[in-house]
Formats: C-alpha cells, sequence, structure tokens
C-alpha cells in the first residue's frame, strides 16, 4: 500500500474541478491508456488579461495520478499563462504534501499536460518532440525534452530518479543506455550553471549497479525472410498491403487501425485512425511499421504518417 | 462496519483452531526435534503429524515425500536448482510466461548467470497454455518442467497431469506450484506423475513462512539449504516447530472444508461475478472460465485504473487486489495479462477477487452494493470512457 498524504487521499476521493470544461479555448492532452495514464487539461484563458479563469481535468490513472492532475487545476486558476508556467511539477508534489517517489511521474505528467494545453491555447503544435532519435523510452513514449525538462525542475542526478519521474526506462530498459547519457548531458550543463555541485552531477562510470536490458525484442518487428531487391512497383505495393494485414491484428487489439494510402519511391504513406491517432506511442508504431516492411522489401525506406483526408 | 477480505489469493486470515494448535510449541513443547530427551522426542512426533496431515491432504503416498520449507517460494527455488544439479548434461527449463515471480525470477537469473536455457510458453487470451508449444519446447536437454497448477491472478488451472506425462516422455522432471490449488481444489499426487510439487501454509488458513516441496520418492534432491540433517538432509535448520503444527492443523481442517470450497464458495464466487458482468458495462472476465479455481473471479473494467478502483473499494471497506502497475511499483500491467494479450483498454483495470470459506454470503453484498458506484465514479473522470461513447473503438470482447 502507498503511503499517500491526507492532502492526496483528499483530492482522490474528493477531486476538485473534474469533468468537461465546455468552453475551454486550451486543451491538453498527455499519456495514453497503453502507458497506464492520460491526462486531459481543460482550460478557459481570458483572452485581454491572460489570466486562466476556469480550468477542469479528465484523468485515466491511479490515485496520485488523480489527485495530481486536481492540484494542478487549483493551482492555476485565477494565474496568468505567465504565472502558470511558473509552475513545476515539485510544486504540484509539494501542493499535495508530497508524492511517493515511485509515484513522481503523475506530477510531471501534470506539468506537462499545463505546457500543452497552454500552447494549444496559443495556437502552437504541441509536438512531442519524436523525431529521428529523440524518443528515448519506447515503452512509454518518452522523449529526450520531458526528461530533460524533469532532470532540470527537479536536479535529478541518478538513472532511477528520472524513471520515478518520466517512467522512461520503467519497462524493457534497452533505453538505460541513451537515457544515461541525457542524464549526463543535462547535469553537466547544469554544472556549468552553477546550479549543480560537481561531486552531485550523475556520472556513467560510477554508477551503482548496472542496468541490464530485460527484453531487446519489439513486439512488432518480428523476423522475416528478406526480399531480395528489384521489384516492380506493383510487387512492392503487395507486400506492403500484406505486411499491414499481418499487423492489422495488433491495431485492432488498441482499438486503432492502419492504411495504405500511397507509395513514392521509398517512401510509404499510411493513415492511422481510431485509437492510434494521437497515441504517444504512434511513434513507436510507425518504427514497428518501418521495420517491418523493410524486412518484408529487404530496402530500406521510411513510413510517413498522413493526416485523415488530407492526402 | 465490519471489512470485507476479498483477496485470500494474497493471503488467508490464520484459523483460530491453528493458531491455538501451535501456542503450546513456543512455551511448553519448545524442544529441538533432534534433542535425544523428552522435550526433543515430543516436537519429533508432533511433526510427524504434520507431515502425515500433509501427505492425506495432497494425497502422498509417503510422509516423507514432504519436506518442510519457508514457503511456497523456497520450494519453488529448491526443486528448479535441485534438479539442473541432479538432471545431469541437461540444461534447460521449460516454464510458462505467466509463473509466480518465485519461478520466473529464478528462471531470468539463471539464464544470466549461468547461461540455463529457458522456454516461456505462452497462453491464449484466457490464459490457457498452449500444450503444442509446450510439448515442443521438450527436449532431451530439458532438465525440469515447472508449470503452476493454478494462476494465482485469473484462476485458471492448468492441465499438470497431462503435462507431467508429457515431460516424463522427454526425461526431464516435472514440477508444479500448487500453492494457489492445495485446500482449494483435491489434489491426489499419488495418482499422477508429478515429480515435485510446491505448496504454501498462508494460502490455507495457516501460518506465513512454513511451507513444503512434495518429492516423490525416487526422486532425487539437492538440498537448498545445507547445514544440519534435518528433512533427512534435504532442508538444513532446525525445524520451525510451531509453524509446521499450524501448517499439519491448517491441513486438517483444509481436508474437511474441501467441499466446501466446491460448493459454497463457488457458489458466492459465481454470484459475484454474474452481477458484476451484469451491472457493470464494458466489464470483462479474465482468465478461463472453464477450469478455474473456485473462489477466484478476476475482472476488468475498461478505461480506468487499477489502484484508483482498490483505492476507492477500499474506503468501502472492501480488500481485493489487482494485477495493476501502479499497485506493484512496476510501470507496466501484470505479465499475466499482457501474456494474455488483453487490450490495454482493459489490463490496466483487472481487479481481482478472491474468496474463502471465511467469507459470507453477506460480503458479496457489500461488495455488489460498491463495485458499480466506484466504477461509475472513476469512469466519470477518464477522459477515455467519454471518447468511446463518440469515437468507434474497435474492440469487441469474445467473451464476458
Amino acid at each position: 500500500m502507498w503511503e499517500y498524504s491526507e492532502k492526496v487521499k483528499d483530492y482522490f476521493f474528493n477531486p476538485k474541478n473534474s469533468g468537461v470544461l465546455e468552453q475551454a479555448n486550451g486543451v491538453g492532452d498527455v499519456g495514453a491508456i497503453a502507458c497506464g495514464d492520460a491526462l486531459r487539461l481543460m482550460i478557459k484563458v481570458d483572452p485581454v488579461t491572460d489570466i486562466i479563469t476556469a480550468a477542469r481535468f479528465q484523468t485515466f490513472g491511479c490515485g496520485s495520478a488523480i489527485a495530481s492532475s486536481s492540484a494542478l487545476t487549483e493551482l492555476i486558476i485565477g494565474k496568468t499563462i505567465a504565472e502558470a508556467l511558473v509552475i513545476n511539477n515539485q510544486d504540484i508534489a509539494d501542493f499535495l504534501g508530497g508524492l511517493p517517489p515511485e509515484k513522481m511521474h503523475c506530477s510531471v505528467m501534470g506539468y506537462e499536460a499545463l505546457r500543452a494545453a497552454v500552447a494549444n491555447y496559443k495556437g502552437e503544435a504541441w509536438v512531442d518532440d519524436h523525431e529521428d532519435g529523440a524518443l528515448i523510452c519506447k515503452c512509454f513514449g518518452v522523449d529526450e525534452g520531458m526528461i530533460e525538462r524533469a532532470v532540470r525542475n527537479n536536479l535529478l542526478t541518478m538513472a532511477d530518479q528520472v524513471t520515478n519521474f518520466t517512467k522512461a526506462g520503467g519497462s524493457c530498459g534497452t533505453c538505460a543506455e541513451k537515457l544515461d547519457a541525457v542524464l549526463a548531458r543535462v547535469n553537466a550543463a547544469l554544472v556549468e550553471e552553477g546550479k549543480l555541485a560537481p561531486e552531485e552531477a550523475f556520472d556513467p562510470m560510477r554508477a551503482p549497479g548496472v542496468r541490464m536490458p530485460k527484453s531487446k525484442v519489439s513486439p512488432l518487428a518480428k523476423p522475416a525472410k528478406p526480399v531480395p531487391a528489384k521489384l516492380t512497383n506493383v510487387q512492392r505495393i503487395r507486400l506492403i498491403e500484406e505486411s499491414l494485414e499481418e499487423l492489422r491484428p495488433v491495431f485492432r487489439r488498441d482499438g486503432g487501425d492502419c492504411e495504405l494510402v500511397d507509395v513514392e519511391d521509398d517512401r510509404v504513406f499510411v493513415r492511422f485512425s481510431g485509437a492510434c491517432l494521437g497515441c504517444q506511442l504512434e511513434s513507436v508504431t510507425l518504427q514497428g511499421v518501418q521495420e517491418r516492411l523493410m524486412e518484408k522489401l529487404g530496402q530500406p525506406l521510411r513510413v510517413i504518417p498522413v493526416q485523415a483526408h488530407t492526402h | 462496519m465490519k471489512s470485507v477480505y476479498c483477496d485470500n489469493n494474497a493471503t488467508t486470515r490464520v484459523d483460530k483452531a491453528v493458531v491455538e494448535a501451535m501456542l503450546p510449541f513456543f512455551t511448553e513443547h519448545f524442544g529441538n526435534a533432534s534433542s535425544m530427551h523428552a522435550f526433543g522426542a515430543e516436537v519429533g512426533s508432533a511433526l510427524k503429524l504434520a507431515r502425515q496431515s500433509l501427505q492425506r491432504l495432497i494425497g502422498a503416498e509417503h510422509d516423507h515425500e514432504l519436506v518442510f520449507t519457508s514457503g511456497g517460494t523456497e520450494a519453488d527455488n529448491t526443486a528448479i536448482l535441485s534438479a539442473l544439479e541432479t538432471q545431469v548434461g541437461r540444461n534447460e527449463i521449460v516454464t510458462t510466461k505467466v509463473e509466480h515471480p518465485a519461478i520466473l525470477s529464478l528462471c531470468k537469473h539463471l539464464e544470466e548467470t549461468r547461461g540455463v536455457k529457458v522456454h516461456y510458453i505462452g497462453v491464449d487470451s484466457r490464459g490457457r497454455l498452449d500444450v503444442d508449444a509446450f510439448k515442443r519446447a521438450l527436449s532431451p536437454r530439458t532438465a525440469i518442467a515447472t508449470v503452476m497448477w493454478a494462476n494465482n491472478e485469473t484462476g485458471t488451472l492448468f492441465p499438470v497431469e497431462r503435462l507431467a506425462v508429457l515431460a516424463h516422455e522427454a526425461g526431464a522432471l516435472f514440477h508444479t506450484d500448487a500453492v494457489q490449488v492445495v485446500g482449494k481444489i483435491p489434489v491426489d499426487v499419488k495418482n499422477t506423475e508429478i515429480d515435485l510439487l510446491s505448496l504454501s501454509g498462508h494460502k490455507l488458513h495457516g501460518p506465513k513462512g512454513v511451507g513444503a516441496l512434495y518429492v516423490r520418492r525416487g526422486v532425487r534432491l539437492r538440498p537448498l539449504v545445507r547445514g544440519g540433517h534435518q528433512e533427512r538432509g534435504r532442508r538444513a535448520g532446525t525445524e520451525n516447530a510451531p509453524a509446521i503444527v499450524g501448517l499439519g492443523k491448517a491441513a486438517d481442517l483444509a481436508l474437511l472444508h474441501l467441499n466446501e470450497e466446491q460448493t459454497r464458495v463457488r457458489a458466492m464466487r459465481d454470484r459475484l461475478e454474474h452481477a458484476i458482468l451484469r451491472s457493470v458495462d464494458r466489464s470483462l472476465l479474465m482468465g478461463d472460465p472453464d477450469a478455474r479455481l473456485p473462489n477466484t473471479s478476476n475482472i476488468a473494467f475498461e478505461f480506468i485504473e487499477g489502484e484508483a478502483i482498490l483505492l476507492l473499494l477500499n474506503r468501502a471497506g472492501i480488500a481485493a487486489s489487482s494485477g495493476s502497475a501502479c499497485t506493484s511499483g512496476s510501470l507496466e500491467p501484470s505479465h499475466v495479462l499482457r501474456a494474455m494479450n488483453v487490450p490495454y483498454t482493459a489490463a490496466h483495470g483487472a481487479i481481482r477477487f478472491s474468496l474463502s470459506r471465511d467469507n459470507e454470503e453477506s460480503d458479496v453484498d457489500r461488495v455488489l452494493e460498491a463495485v458499480p458506484g466506484v466504477i461509475a465514479n472513476l469512469r466519470s473522470l477518464s477522459p477515455f470512457w467519454q471518447d468511446q461513447k463518440t469515437a468507434a473503438v474497435e474492440f469487441n470482447p469474445t467473451y464476458a
């Protein structure tokens, strides 16, 4: 049983500001059902004063996730956007009288949702920076930016702390090295900026214990015999269709789907629908699809998602 | 208001008669069974009686086939490590993806440190073992096959009698972790080919910290704990006499109540389960409805998370459990539900209710009063519950 503070229990049992905010002009969605927690933060901002006049949340998650979401709304109502953006995850945890270390990621989720909602209000695209290797933890869809923010805001110096705060590295463990690299880089920067004592900074060489990857098998990547190159376009499209058909049960299981839109040279355009849409794991899924297609066709290619009804 | 305990697969209340049987062994009969005087002798004979009680409960041919241990985990560890030593030239283990950590953690450790090859056999969406894959994994390299008799999370029963025969055809030993079945369903090892079987005291209204490993006569056993000659040299250390006496008493009582588990407890479980599945929209039964422990019901509630459910149930005075990530400190849903390929929409919201002879019909009433409100409450907070009403979610549960 977790040792939750009285305030966490209170905000879980009697959450304030839960439900849909009909007049919201900023909405931030973070997390995913596949990852075990997700938060939708809805804010109403007065365009003249920039003051957040109302905020509500909907949360899928554990007791501390719900309490953290509710606490976040209490913290930001009545504040201007600029004032609200100063709030970080530690403020949420403090407001609740502290959270168990393993649950700090709940407060980080609140912090990330606030940034997403503000971006949405301002009309900026809130894109999790998942392009080209920036995604560190594939299991939970955690990118480098989120890890960096958590490390900076909370002066984290150990890999286990990063997992507690962001969930990154908490499943298969294959990202341990990348995670360590980000931690080392950000810690070095913090030392440079005078925010962290050099002897406290993370040093991968004297990290306690070696973290072993638990499994290296991606659920989508199954070995298949490579097909010799030199395929006609029709053959390629047929092979791609076949591969997608094989993967379909995986999408369906999670309530989504994926269809082939077009093929141009080495670029394969696909459209996700259902639960795959907007899932934080979309980029993981993409990578899995790409790996599978490359195996099947025996040649490099790039899978590109297209928005519904635009292509 | 009295609390309702529905977590008997985690542990059970120690029967009062068990406590009474144990107490004299702390202050009156405190002797060491190995001693050559009356104090030792009276403890020695009490241990023998306890061994015979267990022998009756699991249908062993000889009482000396039972080795007392500190519990189910030690029994599991002993069985596997012993097999790797005694089965010369064999360096593989066949097990399942849904075993208890007492087996899985050890297997992972053996893979990493000793280069042992472990085959993890999968299950289908109802938690039923892929017996063909099990058969295929067996080979002249298999030292031991180990498959739990019943899964602790879903209650699904595995065909261990048949699996033992298959293991023997490959010349391998067969072990079963039976901690969840002993005392719940009839067990008669002498009419099976099972070589080794683990059981635990606290799952059958006995004390914690005691269990036993059944070792069929003729099966060689290398001790895990070395030292004195206790347990015929198979488990060193002065016997935990009060706990062993308690386990013996618990075994006697379990045999007495075995029929009740199959009738009264099963009827309560069925009523609880049917009513929840009927009254709560998008709730799914986890496990094999056709082959299950009589006391266990695992129900997944879509679009909400298990820890939150448990906290609200706890506030209503109801104790249950979940394989949810958030309760265990792990970040992923239970390995059992993942092996069953339970959809993500449901895997995080699975709750296990496990009853025992201590439960009464009024307990079931209390659960049924509380559950629908708790689920509705959390779903009103969940963004996915609202979305699923508008969006087309392609997920059609095949059983419910």
